[in-house]
């Protein structure tokens, strides 16, 4: 009671300091016309309620996290109630039924507009599964992920321009052009670690995009490429809302199959061998692990994603030039993953589909929704550090007797 | 002693940091069923002996010569630590080195790693020969919980265990890497005495029922004199005396080390 007391006054003192800050911007305003002073003194009154409602809110919502944290510390086997749900495998496969069908229901309920903010969303998700492999699970923070998206959009629209290769025949080749840019950044910073790996990416992110807008022999520079084909089915001419319907059952099929594999690597031996690369490196390489393989093998297939994604934008959008492969989209691609969860493929998929959809649906506020995301990014942080969805660890079933196998 | 079967020998071993020399060449040899220990005071250069052992540096001068039982003789110098470990020659860590967010079962799992073979590609089918290796690992690593008497905390994350079962886990990791050699790098660090003596059992325990030579650094002389056999005593990075615990105990030179110099009165 005394706390909620202090927590009261401390919110009191913060509204006074906050009406006297703002006083000279809400209250006063001086009017040259009339040459007169306005004093518009229901400004304040509303500023106040404002600013003591949301310091309230927000010591209350620090209050509660250190009760949560003093509760977990206290006894370690208790999750949320969320994280609970999660683990009950049959409540899993029930809830991924229902997600499928209505990801295939989708393009028949809605309009076109909806599929096509859809298909960007599915995007992002197959790009943030796919640097959650380098990123959650190896730990090897890549600030220049979106080099491998841009190679993937560029390999397509070069081979359908110049020898008039399809979709499907450029689908894997996007992705195993990725996978080798993949090999060729990671070959240098083999050794690096921490911030000075961040920036390395980040200058091959860069040195991707200079190249790409420079070397117009090859890339047609800032101008792009334009009249890329869209993804043929068997030759059957699409109207606009036809093929936008092919592609977004295309990309639903592609982040399911990423979903599948990047689950099934995340629970194999080099699955682990990535998250121990994460946990510690030197202990990691002492157990017998082959650090640069671990590695190289990381930002592989975490760029191979990107590569594959990057045909399928090309094929959607028709038209790629270097202005859709800026930092920004690198920054957006790991913000999905560290506010989604690192190392969660559920909380990434969640984190892709705030991000993109959010700032979509919130055209309405068109001038505040820039704010409105940062501040949801901000609060976030604060109150959730480890994510929508923290990492769940797989439970090992095991012959509790000691019988068979012994050594292997 | 003669007779036994010499696993590890370290003729000469010298590393150099720019103008500091923090190993002078040092020999030490580990036999078969021994538990070897390398005692002296802080900043004797211990560790960095272990660094250079296990690969973590290269040593600047010396020869450190495995000799797996029944193969030829490997030199480990410059190898790298992944190697070394894949050799049969594990380790612990002075300051442990867990991996904090993944559980005591996968902990061990890791351990595991060189010994298994599952690629990418396999990995991502998952036929039979995967899903079989997998369980084959899991219970392996369950068996060595249950050794080292942490079966219990299987699905309990690593970092929410208690300080003496970290350093017990560490071990049970090490062992999962099939070693036929385990060097402890001061096992007993910040223990109390009752998890010293459990952990004195514990490294019994692995010698005689695996048949694992043991190497360890260690401050604790009660747990030193208790079970090792030889002792080796380092000092400013120079070997200055070997021999058993009494011969060690009778050393001029190491109590010199421990205690400073004699004056006279």
């Amino acid at each position: 009671m005394t706390n909620m007391l202090k927590e009261f006054k401390q919110s009191i003192v913060v509204t006074i300091w906050f009406v006297f800050l703002t006083f000279p911007l809400m209250v006063v305003r001086v009017n040259t016309m009339d040459n007169i002073v306005e004093w518009r003194w229901m400004n304040l009154v509303w500023v106040a309620i404002f600013s003591f409602i949301l310091s309230y809110a927000w010591r209350y919502m620090l209050a509660r996290q250190q009760v949560k944290k003093k509760d977990a510390e206290s006894d370690g086997d208790r999750h949320g109630k969320i994280q609970l749900l999660l683990e009950d495998m049959s409540f899993r496969y029930k809830a991924m039924v229902v997600l499928l069908l209505g990801a295939l229901i989708f393009p028949l309920v809605f309009d076109t507009y909806q599929s096509t903010i859809m298909i960007s969303a599915l995007i992002y998700v197959v790009l943030g599964l796919g640097l959650n492999i380098s990123v959650g699970l190896a730990g090897l923070l890549d600030l220049g992920y979106v080099a491998f998206f841009a190679v993937g959009a560029y390999s397509y629209a070069l081979l359908n321009y110049h020898f008039d290769l399809g979709f499907w025949a450029c689908l894997p080749v996007g992705g195993i052009l990725g996978c080798l840019f993949g090999v060729i950044l990671g070959f240098p910073i083999l050794r690096l670690r921490g911030d000075y790996l961040a920036i390395v990416t980040l200058g091959f992110g860069m040195i991707v995009k200079v190249v790409l807008e420079n070397w117009s022999e090859f890339s047609f520079g800032p101008s792009g490429i334009a009249n890329i084909d869209k993804p043929g089915l068997f030759g059957i001419d699409m109207d606009l809302a036809g093929s936008t319907i092919y592609i977004y059952y295309i990309m639903v099929a592609m982040v399911v199959f990423t979903i599948l594999i990047t689950m099934r690597l995340r629970n194999s031996r080099i699955g682990r061998a990535w998250i121990a690369l994460r946990e510690d490196e030197i202990a990691c390489v002492a157990m017998g692990i082959d650090m640069a393989r671990t590695k190289l093998s990381a930002y592989a297939l975490g760029a191979f994603w990107a590569g594959m994604v990057g045909v399928l934008f090309a094929a959607k959008t028709t038209f790629i030039n270097p202005a859709s492969f800026t930092f920004m989209e690198s920054a957006i691609i790991l913000s999905i993953v560290v506010l989604g969860g690192m190392g969660s493929i559920l909380g990434v998929i969640l984190g892709a589909f705030i991000l993109i959809l959010l700032p979509e649906y919130l055209r309405a506020f068109s001038e505040y929704r820039m704010l409105a995301f940062g501040a949801a990014m901000v609060l976030m942080m604060i109150f959730r550090p480890q994510g929508i969805i923290s990492n769940i660890r797989q439970k090992y079933t095991y012959k509790g007797v000691k019988e068979e196998t012994d050594n292997g | 002693m003669a007779d036994k079967h010499k696993l590890l020998e370290v003729k000469g071993l010298t590393m150099d940091f720019g103008g500091l020399r923090a190993v002078d060449s040092v020999s030490l040899d580990v036999h078969e069923g021994e538990i070897a220990a390398l005692i002296g005071p802080n900043g004797a250069g211990k560790t960095t002996f272990f660094n250079c052992v296990t690969g973590i540096y290269t040593p600047t001068k010396g020869d450190i010569l495995l000799h797996p039982k029944g193969e030829t003789t490997r030199r480990l110098n410059g190898l790298k630590p992944n190697k070394v470990t894949e050799m049969g020659l594990a380790r612990t860590f002075q300051n442990i080195r867990l991996f904090p967010d993944m559980t005591v079962l996968e902990n061990v799992m890791i351990g595991r790693h060189c010994r298994t073979k599952s690629g990418i590609f396999r990995s991502i089918l998952r036929g039979k020969g995967v899903r079989q290796e997998e369980q084959q690992i899991v219970e392996t690593s369950y068996e060595l919980l249950q050794k080292v008497g942490l079966a219990e905390f299987a699905n309990e994350f690593s970092k929410n265990l208690p300080y003496g079962a970290q350093r017990r886990l560490e071990i049970a990791r090490a062992m999962a890497t099939d070693p036929f050699l385990l060097l402890l790098d001061e096992p007993a660090a910040g223990m109390n005495p009752q998890e010293t003596a459990d952990l004195d059992q514990l490294i019994c325990k692995i010698s005689e029922e695996e048949k694992i030579a043991i190497l360890l650094i260690e401050h604790d002389m009660k747990l030193v004199m208790n079970i090792s056999d030889p002792i080796y005593v380092m000092e400013y990075g120079k070997k200055i005396a070997e021999g058993n615990p009494q011969q060690i105990k009778d050393n001029p030179k190491v109590i010199e080390a421990y205690l400073g110099e004699e004056t006279d009165a």
